[in-house]
């Protein structure tokens, strides 16, 4: 069976999201004033194919590999992964 | 030596929009021999090449992260090899993104601050003008070139930027046209005003501004064609 990570990419808290800010200023505007803050990441799903012959550890391991080199810049996002 | 015989290798990416300018200035302002380097061709590596150019543009539409993509492909590989053996690489605003993404430079590009693509004339303040990317310059030389891009706004950690000034790494920051580096001369929010920075070594730059289209008096400034100047220079001269 087939397994799927369930990757999910923000920018740090300390880095400004520009993106966010300018979701926030169009909510704010739009008379939504219980919104405090937006922030804008993303979503990504990484099907797997095949067996995963060393269970679901080494399917989390590659995910995070790939999520570290390739799908998020350390210096400025972190990321959470979900396997189902 | 002739100017004909100085090999540039201009690498061009899907998205890569800016590599036919640089094609230009180099083959017919500057008379060298420059030739494209699509990012898939099969090269054994980039040894007979004097110089590379990372030209702007959108490579792989910005997707994931400006660079990101690019930095990743197979000709990247070989223009690693080759930076760290000391070949001269020039990467210009997209260039410049993908260098950071590659790790060959230190720091990121974040959204401009103004959440706007900037696109106008800025001002440079050279601050070393000892590199292979600035040596017919003096210090403190002021540039004018244009700016098209909307992630310009270089993040580092403080200890990154600490050892970019330790190394005199910062080879060029916005200012005003009297030399001042001002927040309002600051197009993009970039920390320190910071516009193109090297590796410790000095082979390697990132440019933000466009060189290549400020290269020729018909587009309102030749000031970028000290860059390709310089490295002509320090190619003769080596």
């Amino acid at each position: 069976m087939s397994k799927k990570a369930f990757i999910k990419i923000m920018l740090k808290d300390e880095v400004l999201d520009p993106q966010g800010k300018a979701v926030l200023s169009v909510l704010k505007s739009s008379g939504y004033d219980n919104v405090k803050d937006v922030r804008v990441g993303k979503y990504i799903e990484i099907d797997f194919a095949g067996e995963v012959k060393n269970g679901h550890v080494n399917l989390k391991g590659e995910a995070e590999e790939i999520s570290e080199k390739v799908l998020s810049n350390p210096l400025i996002e972190e990321f959470t992964i979900e396997i189902k | 030596m002739n100017n004909k015989k100085i090999k540039a290798g201009i690498t061009v990416f899907p998205g890569s929009n800016c590599d036919a300018d640089v094609y230009r200035v180099l083959n017919d302002v500057f008379d060298l021999s420059a030739s494209f380097i699509w990012h898939k061709d099969k090269i054994k590596d980039l040894n007979g090449y004097d110089f590379i150019v990372i030209p702007g543009g959108f490579s792989y539409g910005d997707y994931l992260r400006s660079g990101a993509l690019a930095a990743r492909s197979p000709v990247m590989e070989y223009i690693k090899d080759y930076a760290y053996k000391g070949g001269i690489v020039l990467g210009i605003c997209n260039g410049f993104q993908i260098l950071l993404e590659a790790g060959l430079l230190r720091g990121v590009m974040l959204a401009n601050d103004s959440l706007k693509f900037e696109c106008k004339d800025v001002y440079l303040k050279t601050l070393n003008a000892e590199t292979p990317f600035t040596c017919a310059l003096k210090k403190d030389s002021l540039l004018k070139m244009p700016i098209a891009h909307h992630d310009g706004n270089y993040f580092a950690e403080k200890k990154t930027i600490e050892g970019l000034n330790d190394k005199n790494a910062v080879i060029f920051k916005y200012c005003d046209e009297n030399g001042d580096i001002t927040d309002i001369s600051n197009p993009n929010g970039s920390m320190h005003n910071i516009a193109g920075i090297s590796n410790e070594n000095a082979n390697i730059m990132g440019l933000m501004p466009h060189p290549e289209r400020s290269s020729e008096k018909i587009l309102g400034s030749e000031d970028g064609g000290y860059i390709f100047k310089s490295i002509i220079k320090y190619i003769r001269e080596r």
